[in-house]
């Protein structure tokens, strides 16, 4: 059985693309294979120029590219909050002192700066997902891959974490593919949209969207974002 | 950022500390005082009913008999010997149940093949088998050794498949996203993942291997605390039965503490191995 059928999509550099689509269309499974975790099982991957499968081996220097962040947080939980993000660098054999610093910025960056040496049980949902950010930005990877990253989380705390992760996204000059089912906050985020369609999951149509950066929440009230928010739900309720 | 303030409020999390504190406190004032009652109304029973000292001994007695055991070499040979089949016995249950242990968690066909056989000796009751195992080893000290080890044995290697086998998904995706090697995955996720449940394994397996030690010595030999205890018995030495109990039950207070203490070391992230 396929899940996806055929699908061909580019993401430029220090674009922001939004995978967008009713349950079972396969966006968790197209980002998952971007990611390296679903070998596909026919067409080609490719990150940065480089092949992501070679003879059925995952490649390391298109992995090296890719950063994941999932719906949770997944942090270890033996592992104060400093070295769960500098969990990266260790496995890639990077000293101590060097990485505790690389943590250190990077959990400035993301705002929970303070709490390194914190088990993950002792900080909120939201904070948890900022560190799985800085996790993955610990390897400076050139694309952000994210599986619905605040999903698990209350209505205040993801509006507070969509406007932060567009400043992180502006700051790190990183490119991001983003799963999500909210249209708003795909309207919200992306520079395009893939909108996908289910039963098998296919590409429906790409939107661009235009508003400039840094965005705010009061974009949302504006009437060009709500048309554009209209008529993807109106494609949505057609096509699922 | 109201919603996802990063600063924690620091008196409330200081006043939650202090009660904390407080509460775990608790035991420290209520254990000595329970076990004072208790030897209150035995030595209340003991003055009141006349009761023959072969039967009941009154606590002074035992106290007296025990404060006596400690003051004998003979006695300290025993309790070392019981000590040494239980460290030995343990250790091997130990390092045999966990390397097993994460074997079948991770190999399919090695579950399939061995799972009827764990059942089997579960089921089994394995101090039924310490006859056997005095006629196989003798009545020295491996006869012991090998009771306590098969006893400890069993909860540490279901414990460790268990552990491994509880590892998140979501942590496996991390690792391999990260492109973890396998010896990689092992070190940084399996084992601190699956650490809780041995160590709990371990907690459930010292105290076995206690019973199985001194069991062991109950039926064979002359060595050791269980040994002890026979001669006691049969001597009619009732309040030194109970002194011999006492050193027991001591041995095993230490054995289980000194797994609590693995458990701060080990896991202080761990509900369970927190203070």
């Amino acid at each position: 059985m396929h899940a996806l059928s055929s699908t061909d999509l580019d993401v430029g550099s220090r674009e922001l693309v939004v995978l967008l689509g009713p349950s079972g269309c396969g966006k968790t499974t197209l980002l998952r294979m971007i990611g390296g975790l679903i070998e596909p099982t026919s067409g080609e991957l490719s990150i940065v120029g480089k092949p992501l499968w070679a003879r059925g081996e995952r490649q390391s220097e298109a992995l090296a590219d890719l950063g994941m962040v999932f719906q949770e947080a997944n942090l270890f939980p033996w592992l104060s909050i400093e070295d769960n993000i500098a969990l990266p660098l260790e496995l890639k054999g990077m000293r101590p002192a060097e990485r505790r610093a690389r943590a250190h910025d990077l959990m400035k960056l993301v705002g929970i700066g303070g709490f390194e040496r914190r088990w993950p049980r002792e900080l909120s949902g939201g904070m948890r997902q900022r560190a799985a950010i800085a996790r993955a930005l610990s390897y400076d990877p050139k694309i952000l891959l994210m599986d619905e990253p605040f999903g698990a989380l209350d209505a205040m705390t993801r509006d507070a974490l969509n406007i932060e992760l567009e400043r992180i996204f502006l700051a790190t000059e990183k490119s991001i593919v983003l799963v999500t089912h909210s249209i708003t906050e795909a309207v919200f985020l992306a520079d395009r949209i893939v909108l996908l369609s289910p039963r098998p999951g296919r590409i429906d149509r790409i939107v661009d969207v235009p508003f400039a950066r840094p965005r705010t929440l009061e974009l949302q009230a504006t009437t060009a974002f709500q048309e554009i928010v209209l008529s993807l739900r109106a494609r949505l309720a057609e096509i699922s | 950022m109201t919603a996802d303030n990063p600063t924690p409020p620091p008196q409330l999390a200081a006043r939650r500390g202090f009660l904390a504190s407080r509460e775990a406190r608790i035991p420290w004032i209520t254990t000595p005082l329970l076990l004072a009652i208790i030897v209150l109304i035995w030595h209340a029973y003991v003055r009141m009913s006349g009761i023959s000292p072969f039967i009941l001994p009154a606590p002074g007695a035992v106290f007296a008999e025990w404060v006596a055991l400690l003051g004998n070499r003979r006695a300290w040979f025993h309790t070392g010997m019981t000590v040494y089949a239980t460290v030995v016995g343990f250790f091997w249950a130990a390092l045999i149940g966990v390397v097993l242990g994460v074997l079948i968690a991770r190999i399919r066909w090695l579950e399939l093949t061995l799972n009827p056989f764990i059942i089997a000796t579960q089921v089994i009751p394995k101090v039924a088998l310490v006859p056997l195992f005095v006629v196989w080893f003798g009545f020295g000290i491996t006869s012991k050794v090998i009771v306590a080890g098969v006893l400890a044995f069993f909860p540490i290697l279901t414990n460790t498949v268990l552990g491994v086998k509880s590892i998140d998904e979501g942590h496996r995706d991390v690792m391999t996203a990260l492109n973890a090697t396998r010896w990689q995955v092992f070190r940084r996720l399996e084992l601190p993942s699956a650490l809780p449940y041995i160590l709990t394994g371990f907690e459930v397996g010292i105290v076995l291997a206690i019973i199985g030690a001194v069991v062991g010595e109950y039926l064979g030999g002359n060595q050791g605390l269980g040994q002890l205890l026979i001669q006691a018995m049969n001597g009619f030495e009732t309040s030194q039965m109970f002194a011999v109990l006492i050193q027991m039950s001591l041995i095993g207070f230490a054995f289980y503490f000194a797994i609590g203490l693995l458990k701060r070391i080990l896991i202080p992230w761990h509900a369970t191995g927190a203070s």
